[in-house]
């Protein structure tokens, strides 16, 4: 399933009676099973791509098309996870996995055994009746993936979802991340802060400018092994696109 | 299991000590026993009102006002929270009226709800109701307020309907604050009797208090307040126990 994006502007009321205009003129193509990511300076409208994408919020002009149909509400083929992992504290892991299915009329047992083979998919068997408390962060993680998976999306959006694991968890969960998406063939927006992580595992990586944030490069990644990040972080190429981001987002000058 | 033990140890120790002063430091002081009154006296009063003032059938009347009171005023709280807790607006609008009345002193309303309702067990009933509908409301109502937006999101990405958020994440995302809001109430709960039974009534604790303080009977007053304490203790560790199994998700602290 495809995403599209066709000139979307998005702007807000703010306190003040002002209006602050968080992307602009935003267009570009999300093909089947691409792995996509965003990157851009902080405030530029990122999340705000993602909000519309999930059907929040419309976009005040231009649309959004998920496989061809202007998003209005939220879609069931579109799952969305964030950097916290909005795991609920009072359910056991595997309730937590259930919780996307309970609205969708499966029945319990099917909901159970949906649940059970997304955790272990997620390499998270064994640990389905445990709390969230009871997991460290990036099995917390994990098992948010199980989450979005179970209910069988055709198209991942990821908001930092690896910013608050620590670096050496980071890169194990980005490879268990990577290989799980690839096998399931799902369509991927990753919204990242990270330039390498953005290199390491996307098919193309948009490039967006500071607020109103609009789309100023989209870099081809051609690089093989997309299921395998933590190969892909020994090509002498990553270093060359995250340097060339890096020239793009200017931030040697910021840092000035 | 040992540290258990020696908690036990330690508070029956206390309380020994404590009722050994209370029987004989007064006395040695030279304080009358009608200011007062000794253990032993007390307990010696206490059989007397089982005998002759209808101890048990007015401790019940109490114990049983204060339950109820406390159901139906923490109900009543908790629903008028969770209502306010979804609209913005009537939040702001009733807000101002939320406070004043939360400031007013709501024992005061007792001689009041005397004259319009007469001297029968509504009174006492609302002073409890008004007196435990608050801590509840207000503690609710922040609790909605700080719902994280996140996993309201999330569930409306799930396509869950208004209803399905509110009992799938927003009432457990609230429960912790509910639980304390309610254990608040329950100490509360048993204020409002008390103070209704003083004012105008015939039966319950608060009527031997006043009964007893008329016929400076301190011992049988001291006797009164002990038995309002117990009734407030129970109430209050039926709902701590509550908590602790609602809560078990809840990390402990160890130190």
């Amino acid at each position: 399933m495809a995403l599209e994006f066709r000139n979307v502007s998005k702007s807000f009321d703010v306190p003040g009676g002002k209006r602050l205009t968080a992307v602009e003129g935003i267009d570009f193509k999300v093909n089947e099973g691409e792995f996509v990511s965003v990157v851009g300076p902080s405030g530029c409208g990122k999340s705000t791509i993602l909000s519309m994408t999930a059907g929040l919020y419309q976009p005040t002009t231009g649309e959004v098309l998920v496989s061809g149909e202007v998003v209005t509400k939220p879609n069931p083929h579109v799952g969305f996870m964030l950097q916290k992992d909005l795991l609920l504290p009072w359910r056991t892991i595997i309730k937590n996995v259930e919780f996307g299915l309970e609205s969708r009329g499966v029945g319990k047992a099917e909901r159970r055994d949906r649940a059970m083979a997304e955790l272990e998919r997620c390499h998270l068997a064994g640990f389905e009746n445990q709390y969230p408390h009871q997991l460290s962060g990036g099995m917390r993680q994990r098992a948010a993936l199980a989450r979005t998976l179970a209910i069988d999306p055709d198209i991942i959006l990821l908001d930092e979802p690896f910013s608050a694991l620590d670096a050496q968890t980071k890169l194990l969960i980005q490879n268990s991340f990577a290989e799980t998406i690839q096998e399931a063939g799902i369509t991927t927006l990753l919204i990242t802060h990270d330039l390498s992580e953005a290199v390491i595992m996307s098919d193309r990586v948009l490039v967006l400018s500071e607020r109103p944030g609009t789309v100023m490069r989209e870099i081809p990644i051609d690089l093989p092994d997309r299921a395998h990040p933590l190969r892909r972080r020994q090509m002498p190429e990553v270093h060359q696109h995250a340097g060339e981001i890096f020239k793009l987002l200017r931030l040697d000058q910021r840092a000035a | 299991m040992r540290l258990a033990n020696s908690h036990t140890v330690m508070g029956i120790v206390i309380l020994s000590i404590l009722l050994l002063i209370w029987q004989f430091l007064p006395p040695a002081l030279g304080i009358p026993r009608f200011i007062i009154p000794t253990v032993t006296d007390m307990l010696t009063e206490l059989g007397r009102m089982y005998r002759r003032e209808n101890l048990i059938a007015n401790t019940v009347s109490t114990a049983w006002y204060t339950l109820l009171g406390f159901a139906i005023g923490s109900a009543l709280g908790a629903m008028i929270g969770y209502l306010l807790g979804f609209s913005q607006f009537w939040e702001r609008v009733l807000s101002p009226y939320i406070l004043a009345l939360q400031i007013a002193p709501k024992v005061a309303f007792a001689p009041l709800f005397i004259m319009w309702f007469g001297y029968n067990a509504i009174p006492k009933l609302l002073v409890t109701v008004l007196i435990v509908f608050f801590p509840v409301l207000v503690n609710v109502l922040a609790a909605m307020k700080t719902v994280d937006r996140d996993m309201v999101n999330l569930a409306r990405a799930y396509s869950m309907t208004r209803w399905e958020i509110f009992l799938k994440v927003e009432f457990p995302s609230t429960l912790p604050n509910l639980m304390a809001g309610l254990r608040i109430a329950s100490t509360l709960a048993v204020i409002g009797v008390t103070v209704g039974e003083l004012v105008g009534g015939n039966t319950g604790l608060g009527f031997l208090i006043s009964y007893g303080g008329g016929q400076a009977n301190a011992a049988m007053v001291f006797n009164a307040i002990v038995l309002l304490t117990l009734i407030g203790i129970v109430l209050y560790s039926v709902l701590a126990w509550a908590e602790e199994r609602l809560l078990h998700y809840i990390p402990k602290k160890d130190h």
